[in-house]
C-alpha cells in the first residue's frame, strides 16, 4: 500500500443512516457460521434433537385444538381446526422466536460484544436465520397435515394463488420481528425490567392476533374492539398464510400493504436505534 | 500526518458514567437525549475532571481518556504502559470499536486485528476444528483464509490429535493454545494485543512472545502491546506510550518510558497527603509501600503503611485505625493501635507511625484504605477518609492449572495438603 490515505476512522459521532452494509457483507461467513453454531450446538445438547421442532407446534395445536376448538366453540372458518390452528402457530412461533431472541441480543452476547468487535447486526441476522431453520421444519410438518386432511380425511380446503406470497409472507415476519426485537434490544440495555415484559408481551399479543380465532369472528363479535387485532401488523400476515394455504381468511392487499408498511417503518427505527446503542453499550453492562 | 502513519489518533477523550446508570432517571435520559439531538453538549458532563479514582469526583462522570493524540507508524511496535485505571484497556477497546470515543477521531491504514481476550466465541460443544472456524470468523477473517491456515493453526496449537473432540473435553492448557493460534494467524495490517499472555503455561508463553515478535520485526506489521510485564514490552516494542490517569504522560522510545514509569510510580503508589487541618487533629501524610518496583504489592510479602498526623495540641486518647477494603467496599482487614494500650501521637506538630501487616496475603485484586483518627475518651472522631492509597496486590508468578482466577477469595492463607 503506496497511498497516504487512511483507510478508516473511528469518530465519535456516527451517522445514524450509516448501516455498513458493505462490512456486513465482507462478515457474511460468520453470519453462516454463527447459524451452524446454533443449530449444532442445539442439536449436540438434546437428546431427541430436532424433534423438538416437530413436538412443541404439535403439542400446542392439540391443546388449542380442545381447548378454544371443542371446549370454546370458536369458529375456525370452516376449516379442520387442528389445520387451521397449526397454520396460526408455524407463522406466529416464526414471528414470536425472531421478537424474543432479538431483543436478548445484547444481553446475551456481552461477552463477545465486549472483547471483539464485528458488525453487531450481524447477531440479529443470524438469529432470523437459524429461526428460519426451524421455521422449515415446522412447515414441513404443516404441510404433511395439510396432506393427510386432504388424502385420508378428505376435509374441504383449497390452496389458492395467495400461496405465491409465501416469500413475502416469510420476509415480512423476520423483519417485523426483527426490527421489534432490535428496538427492544436496544432500550433493555438500559432499562432492564423490559426485558420480563417481553415474554409476556409476546403471549398477550398472540391473543391479538389472528392465530386461535378467525378476523371475520372478532369483527362479528366485537365490532368495537376488532381494531386492536385489525391493526396489529401480524393479523394480515397470518391471515394472507392461512388464505394462501388454506383458502380462508381475510385477505387484501390493503392490509397486506398496512402490515409491510409497519414492518419497513418499524425495521428502520430498529436498526438505527441498535446502531446507536451498540457503539456504547458495553459501557453500560 | 507523515507518509507511513498506520494509525493517528487526534484529541481522543472517553468519558464513562459512574454508579447506576439510567435506574430512576428516565428524566434526566430523556434530558440528555434532548440535549443531543439538538446537538448540544451533554448537561451532565463537566469538563476538566481527571480520571484519578483515588479521589472521588464531584459528578459521577469520568474520564477514562482525556485528550490523548499520538501517531503511530507503519511497523512499529508500541507498548501501551501505565497503572490499572490509566486508559490502557480504554483505548484499546476504542481502538478496537468495541467501544466508541466520547470526542475525538481516530484514522489508520490497514486491517486492525485486536485480541483484548483469546478465545471469544469459543463454544463448548462444538469440536476444535469447529471453533477455529467459528472464532476465526469472528476476529474477522474470511473462511476461505481460515481453510487456508487451518493446518498451520492446529500445528501452532499443537492438538492436531483432538481437532474433532469438543472443546469442553481440552485441558486449559490446550483450550488457550488454540485460542492463541487462530489469534496469531490472522492476517492484518495492525495487530492490538491486551495482556492476554498471562494465562497458559510458560513454555507457551514464550513461543506466543516469539510469534509476536516475529509479527511486528519479520513481516513489517504494525503492534499495539498493552502489559503490566515491563520484561515483554522492552523486548517486544522499541517505542512506548505512557499513559497516567487518562492522559498521555510520554511516548518515546521504550527504555526511557519504562525508566520513567517505574520513577513516577515510586513516588505516585497509594500516597494520600493533605495539609494539616489548624485545630483539630488530622492526617497529613498516608502512605502504602507495596512490595513490587512497579508499585503493586505480591501476595505474602509484607506490606508497610506510613503515616503522619498532625497534632495542633496534645490530646491523650487518641487513637488510630485503617480499614482496607476490596472494589466492592467490603472491608477486608481492620488495624488499630490506641493510647490506652500505647501512648501515641504525645507531641504537638507532626506524629510519625508505620503499620506492618507481615506476610499480608491479600488476593489478587485492587485494594484501598479507609482511615480513622479518633479519641476513644470522648468519643470524638476527627477524620475518616474514605478510598485513599489505592494499590494493586498481584498473585506470585507461579503456574497453577487454572491461572488465578478473580474473584476466588479475598485473602490466602498458607495451606498443607496431605494423604491421609
Amino acid at each position: 500500500m503506496h497511498n497516504d490515505e487512511h483507510t478508516w476512522t473511528i469518530e465519535a459521532k456516527a451517522s445514524l443512516f450509516d448501516l455498513k452494509l458493505n462490512e456486513i457483507w465482507a462478515y457474511r461467513d460468520l453470519l453462516w457460521l454463527l447459524v451452524r453454531r446454533d443449530f449444532v450446538s442445539f442439536y449436540k445438547q438434546t437428546i431427541l434433537g430436532p424433534l423438538w421442532f416437530f413436538i412443541q407446534p404439535l403439542f400446542t395445536t392439540i391443546i388449542f385444538t380442545f381447548i378454544f376448538g371443542n371446549l370454546a366453540g370458536i369458529s375456525t372458518d370452516g376449516l379442520p381446526k387442528p389445520l387451521f390452528y397449526m397454520a396460526g402457530i408455524t407463522a406466529w412461533n416464526y414471528f414470536a422466536d425472531c421478537l424474543t431472541k432479538t431483543s436478548t441480543v445484547f444481553k446475551d452476547n456481552a461477552n463477545i460484544f465486549g472483547k471483539v468487535y464485528f458488525p453487531r447486526l450481524i447477531m440479529p441476522l443470524s438469529i432470523v436465520v437459524s429461526n428460519l431453520v426451524r421455521f422449515g421444519v415446522q412447515m414441513i410438518l404443516f404441510l404433511l397435515m395439510m396432506a393427510y386432511y386432504h388424502f385420508v380425511v378428505g376435509a374441504s380446503f383449497n390452496i389458492t394463488w395467495a400461496i405465491t406470497l409465501f416469500p413475502v409472507i416469510v420476509v415480512l415476519m423476520a423483519l417485523l420481528g426483527l426490527g421489534a426485537g432490535m428496538i427492544i434490544s436496544a432500550m433493555t440495555t438500559k432499562y432492564r425490567d423490559l426485558a420480563f415484559l417481553v415474554t409476556f408481551g409476546v403471549q398477550l399479543l398472540m391473543y391479538a392476533t389472528t392465530v386461535i380465532y378467525p378476523l371475520s369472528t372478532a369483527i362479528e363479535k366485537y365490532p368495537k374492539y376488532a381494531w386492536i387485532v385489525k391493526y396489529n401488523p401480524m393479523t394480515p400476515i397470518i391471515e394472507t398464510f392461512r388464505y394462501g394455504f388454506l383458502g380462508e381468511g381475510s385477505f387484501s392487499w390493503g392490509s397486506l400493504g398496512y402490515a409491510t408498511g409497519v414492518t419497513v417503518a418499524l425495521l428502520i427505527f430498529g436498526i438505527v436505534i441498535f446502531n446507536k446503542v451498540e457503539r456504547n453499550f458495553v459501557d453500560t453492562v | 500526518m507523515s507518509k507511513n502513519s498506520a494509525i493517528k489518533v487526534e484529541n481522543l477523550s472517553k468519558a464513562y458514567q459512574l454508579g447506576q446508570i439510567g435506574t430512576g432517571t428516565i428524566s434526566r435520559d430523556l434530558e440528555r437525549w434532548y440535549a443531543r439531538m439538538r446537538g448540544k453538549e451533554d448537561p451532565f458532563l463537566r469538563i476538566g475532571e481527571t480520571n484519578d479514582r483515588s479521589i472521588k469526583g464531584e459528578s459521577d462522570v469520568v474520564w477514562s481518556l482525556k485528550d490523548i493524540n499520538f501517531e503511530i507508524e507503519q511497523g512499529d511496535a508500541v507498548g501501551i504502559i501505565g497503572r490499572n485505571g490509566a486508559g490502557k484497556s480504554t483505548l484499546l477497546k476504542i481502538l478496537s470499536k468495541v467501544t466508541a470515543p466520547t470526542t475525538g477521531r481516530i484514522s489508520g491504514k490497514g486491517r486492525i486485528a485486536s485480541l483484548l481476550e483469546v478465545g471469544t466465541g469459543f463454544h463448548p460443544e462444538l469440536s476444535g476444528r469447529e471453533n477455529i472456524f467459528l472464532n476465526g470468523a469472528i476476529l474477522g477473517m474470511r473462511k476461505k483464509e481460515i481453510q487456508r491456515k487451518f493446518d498451520e493453526i492446529v500445528d501452532f496449537a499443537g492438538i492436531d490429535r483432538y481437532i474433532d473432540t469438543p472443546v469442553k473435553r481440552y485441558s486449559s492448557g490446550m483450550y488457550v493454545r488454540l485460542a492463541f493460534a487462530v489469534a496469531a494467524h490472522l492476517e492484518s495490517e495492525i495487530l492490538i494485543v491486551d495482556e492476554v499472555l498471562a494465562v497458559g503455561d510458560a513454555e507457551f508463553q514464550k513461543k506466543c512472545l516469539g510469534k509476536m515478535g516475529e509479527v511486528s520485526k519479520g513481516e513489517g506489521r504494525t503492534v499495539l502491546f498493552v502489559s503490566h510485564n515491563m520484561d515483554a514490552v522492552a523486548t517486544l516494542t522499541s517505542k512506548s506510550i505512557y499513559l497516567k490517569n487518562g492522559k498521555l504522560n510520554l511516548y518515546s522510545n521504550t527504555e526511557s518510558v519504562i525508566k520513567e514509569y517505574i520513577e513516577a510510580d515510586k513516588n505516585e503508589v497509594g500516597v494520600y497527603s493533605k495539609e494539616p487541618k489548624l485545630n483539630i487533629p488530622s492526617f497529613t501524610r498516608i502512605e502504602v509501600l507495596t512490595s513490587e518496583i512497579d508499585g503493586s504489592h505480591m501476595n505474602g510479602k509484607d506490606l508497610v503503611i506510613d503515616l503522619e498526623i498532625n497534632m495542633p495540641e496534645v490530646i491523650e486518647g487518641m487513637s488510630l485505625s485503617l480499614q482496607i477494603c476490596n472494589p466492592k467496599e467490603q472491608p477486608i482487614i481492620y488495624t488499630y493501635i490506641f493510647d490506652t494500650d500505647t501512648p501515641l501521637l504525645r507531641k504537638t506538630g507532626i506524629n510519625k507511625m508505620r503499620c506492618t501487616l507481615s506476610n499480608c496475603k491479600l488476593y489478587a485484586d485492587r485494594y484501598y484504605l479507609i482511615a480513622h483518627l479518633a479519641e476513644t475518651k470522648g468519643k470524638s472522631k476527627f477524620e475518616e477518609i474514605h478510598r485513599i492509597c489505592e494499590f494493586e496486590v498481584v498473585m506470585p508468578n507461579k503456574i497453577i492449572e487454572w491461572g488465578w482466577q478473580k474473584d476466588v477469595c479475598v485473602y490466602t492463607e498458607d495451606f498443607r495438603w496431605e494423604k491421609k
